[in-house]
């Protein structure tokens, strides 16, 4: 769209772009292998002179930090089937089944999307504390299923589902759940993928919910492991780079991995009806 | 049936909370409370008075301000540039680029704000040393209230103008390549494609993006906790969501939390309120 002249810039600020782009990160692995001390010395070394995962080593023996990582896996893991499961419901309802009140009922979900979630947290607490839920995991998975933005990827998506296909079904006497079960959800497959690395992503990367319910640090997930570890050890940046990149890793692998999945739901949820 | 277990979800984890926040904040919930509710009592405006009346809630606000209307336009401005970029015909390699502004965006808010932290060290971060081979002296990114909060809003571009750049990039695709060669034919220069064609056509994704940055901008949160200790230097980089959560979960007055956290909600539904009513006067 824009004219010649700029066969070597555009390339040359995309490539300057990208460099700060990834400059932080590449020096969050680069330090993450320095010996202890070694990225504090002046001038600031940009690579380790000799690599070492000593710090690896430390935060899975010392730091206890595997014990978080398997909190993460656990907490995003569960929350993403619940979310997969309640949305694909709610979803496919909102799109394919009629009932009263079907549309009114969506636009009250969808103008609750602009609710900052922080003000429910006070509340939160409070309930899952009178039912005993405070610093269980259980009680660190429930809210993140209450998702809305997830009914509303399905809905799009299932409205593209011939109902003739249903009422077949239905004529041969399928059952309403055995036709979402058998039909509806392997149909839904390319929104679920979708729907569950975004959900995986965000449940791993949120910190405010985990930091207020889970107390006991044998519960804690790796960002707030993490957040507490930094209290303790400002000095030692080589240690607490090997802990960000312990914490960062894992979702970027996913995401390099599922990069088309994850965009398509981005654009998706951007695009208005 | 089939809505009921995700609307049970929403109405007893999300609704219903939101209104009790609403009921909580006209409260005296303290520690006494937490213990045995008997000793709640009902002090209606009272805790609104005493928030109003407060300087951290005023230098919670301004610094929540500054975060949002300086970092919001920053990051979008900068993914405006990178969609341009990407979209360029001289553009190569253009999924490459894509995946690597996104990247950052991926990563766990808290990992990078503890990355960020020691990039700014006064002494021993890289981005200190890269500015003195510039000739720039040394800045105490962190430790002066002056830099802090400037510290934090490059922070939140970095991470987050990648998420911008695509949403961007695909409202640019949308835009016939039509109308270019129209416009160019009656001698529009390359200012006037982009103030005339392309801002009107994107506004739509302009609007979507103003509205996600002001709700998602407002709560900033990780970065103060993780990087300047909790709102530091005196209480430069202090948020309204990290006011909420240290009134409600440090000093357990969660009565008068629940009203830092209405006081939030209001003013993030009369910006969304604003937005909204600029873009259908502007008739896009």
């Amino acid at each position: 769209m824009r004219r010649g002249g700029s066969s070597v810039l555009v390339p040359a600020a995309l490539v300057a772009g990208s460099v700060l782009a990834l400059t932080p990160l590449v020096w969050m692995v680069s330090a993450s292998l320095m010996r202890p001390g070694e990225a504090s010395e002046f001038p600031p070394p940009f690579w380790p002179s000799r690599p070492t995962l000593g710090n690896y080593v430390e935060l899975f023996t010392r730091l206890s930090l595997g014990r978080a990582l398997a909190n993460s896996l656990l907490i995003a893991s569960a929350t993403t089937l619940g979310v997969l499961l309640l949305n694909s419901m709610a979803g496919y309802a909102f799109a394919k089944l009629r009932f009263g009140g079907r549309e009114r009922l969506f636009r009250i979900l969808v103008a609750a999307l602009v609710i900052p979630a922080p003000v429910a947290m006070l509340p939160l607490f409070l309930m899952l504390r009178s039912v005993g839920l405070v610093n269980t995991y259980l009680g660190a998975i429930l809210p993140g299923t209450a998702g809305i933005l997830g009914i509303f990827l399905i809905r799009q998506f299932a409205r593209s589902i011939p109902d003739d296909v249903l009422d077949a079904a239905r004529l041969e006497g399928a059952g309403e759940l055995r036709i979402y079960w058998t039909i509806v959800l392997p149909l839904l497959r390319p929104v679920l993928a979708t729907l569950a690395i975004i959900t995986f992503l965000a449940t791993w990367n949120d910190f405010v919910w985990p930091l207020v319910v889970l107390t006991d640090e044998s519960r804690y997930t790796l960002p707030v492991a993490l957040a507490s570890l930094v209290a303790e050890h400002v000095p030692d940046t080589e240690l607490m780079m090997a802990g960000s990149v312990l914490t960062v890793l894992p979702v970027l692998l996913l995401f390099l991995l599922l990069q088309k999945q994850y965009i398509q739901g981005i654009t998706l949820g951007g695009v208005k009806e | 049936m089939f809505l009921a277990p995700g609307l049970t979800a929403i109405l007893v984890l999300f609704l219903v909370p939101i209104a009790a926040a609403l009921l909580l904040s006209l409260t005296d919930f303290d520690i006494y409370a937490l213990g045995d509710t008997a000793n709640v009592r009902f002090v209606g405006l009272r805790n609104y008075a005493r928030l109003l009346a407060d300087p951290l809630l005023w230098k919670a606000m301004r610094n929540t301000a500054l975060f949002l209307f300086v970092g919001g336009p920053l990051t979008i401005g900068v993914a405006l540039a990178a969609a341009l970029l990407l979209q360029s015909r001289a553009a190569r390699l253009r999924g490459l680029f894509r995946t690597i502004f996104f990247a950052p965006y991926v990563t766990t808010l808290v990992a990078v704000a503890v990355v960020f932290r020691y990039l700014y060290h006064p002494r021993f971060g890289l981005i200190d040393h890269a500015l003195g081979r510039l000739g720039v002296p040394p800045i105490d990114w962190l430790g002066d209230p002056r830099w802090a909060m400037p510290a934090i809003i490059l922070l939140a571009v970095w991470k987050n103008f990648g998420y911008a750049t695509i949403l961007l990039v695909a409202g640019l695709q949308a835009i016939p390549e039509s109308l270019y060669e129209a416009a160019r034919l009656e001698g529009a220069g390359w200012w006037q494609l982009f103030r005339r064609i392309t801002i009107p056509l994107l506004s739509p994704t302009l609007l979507f993006l103003g509205v996600l940055t002001t709700i998602g901008y407002f709560q900033f949160f990780a970065e103060p906790y993780v990087m300047t200790g909790g709102g530091g230097p005196l209480n430069a980089t202090l948020s309204v969501g990290l006011l909420m959560y240290k009134a409600g979960f440090r000093w357990w007055s969660m009565g008068y939390a629940a009203a830092v956290a209405f006081v939030l909600f209001v003013v993030v539904l009369g910006l969304t309120a604003i937005q909204f009513r600029l873009q259908s006067r502007s008739g896009a």
